[in-house]
């Protein structure tokens, strides 16, 4: 499945360059990423072990390299990795979490579950 | 815009505000519904420390406001960032006496907080806890 590099959400602002990108784009960006199971398996293995090369990658998991520097591009381009700065083959990409914090402040409103906690708080009330 | 800063509830309760009241600022009362365990310093600047038998989850609330019977406002760490992280959301009960017993109101606000620079550090310090968060969230995702 192909990641649209860079979606710009609805209500996102023109491209200006100059201003921080809405947190619901970044979060989008997050979610497109993680839709996929090779781009959620290439950022599983750069949060579990580190910066990593494309080769690295590719002896890691059932994918080509030819597979995971396109996805590393991809990801790259949404801000989700960073390359680090290296010969050619020996580019190590690097996990950019700052944009995962956004998604999960986004996730965390949706987990904290007032209706359930406050339903106990009324049967706890109602049998006392 | 799709992205919750707030989370707003009201519930009706058929208890006086009394019993609400220390439902939600005892030890004993946010045992019964809230944590498993729970252990309350009552004053402004205080903490709450809560603990579940069944997980290895904490929370910890910094008391912020107490205006007994009717507000009760602490703040805690949004889900997934770590304790000491300055982002906090708050979270504010009010107690109103009705006819019949209490109307409470709980609003949890500032879930789109976010620092202006945030997205100019790609290289935080705390990138080790952060590898271990995400593994959470791909596996949330992927049960969901």
């Amino acid at each position: 499945m192909p990641l649209d590099p860079v979606p710009s959400g609805p209500g996102a602002p023109a491209a200006s360059g100059a201003s921080p990108p809405e947190p619901e784009a970044v979060a989008e960006q997050v979610f497109v990423a993680l839709a996929d199971p090779t781009r959620r398996a290439i950022l599983a293995a750069l949060a579990s072990g580190g910066p990593a090369t494309a080769t690295d990658l590719a002896g890691r998991l059932p994918i080509t390299r030819q597979a995971v520097a396109k996805h590393l591009a991809l990801l790259t381009e949404a801000g989700l990795v960073t390359a680090e700065p290296g010969e050619r083959r020996r580019v190590r990409y690097r996990l950019r979490s700052a944009p995962m914090r956004v998604a999960q402040q986004f996730l965390a409103a949706l987990a904290r579950d007032w209706d359930d906690r406050l339903d106990a708080l009324t049967r706890h009330l109602n049998q006392e | 815009m799709g992205f919750p800063d707030r989370i707003e509830r009201v519930v009706e309760i058929a208890k006086p505000p009394a019993a609400v009241w220390s439902a939600l600022t005892t030890a004993e009362g946010l045992a019964a519904w809230f944590g498993d365990k729970a252990t309350v310093d009552l004053r402004p600047g205080g903490s709450i420390h809560m603990t579940w038998d069944e997980s290895d989850d904490v929370a910890h609330m910094r008391i912020e406001r107490i205006e007994e019977p009717s507000v009760f406002g602490f703040t805690w760490a949004v889900s997934g960032l770590p304790e000491d992280d300055p982002r906090r959301t708050y979270v504010e009960f009010t107690l109103e006496p009705t006819g019949t017993g209490t109307r409470l109101s709980v609003v949890e606000s500032g879930f789109a907080q976010l620092p202006a620079d945030i997205h100019e550090k790609a290289h935080g310090g705390n990138t080790e806890g952060w590898a271990h968060e995400l593994g959470e969230l791909v596996a949330y995702l992927d049960a969901a």
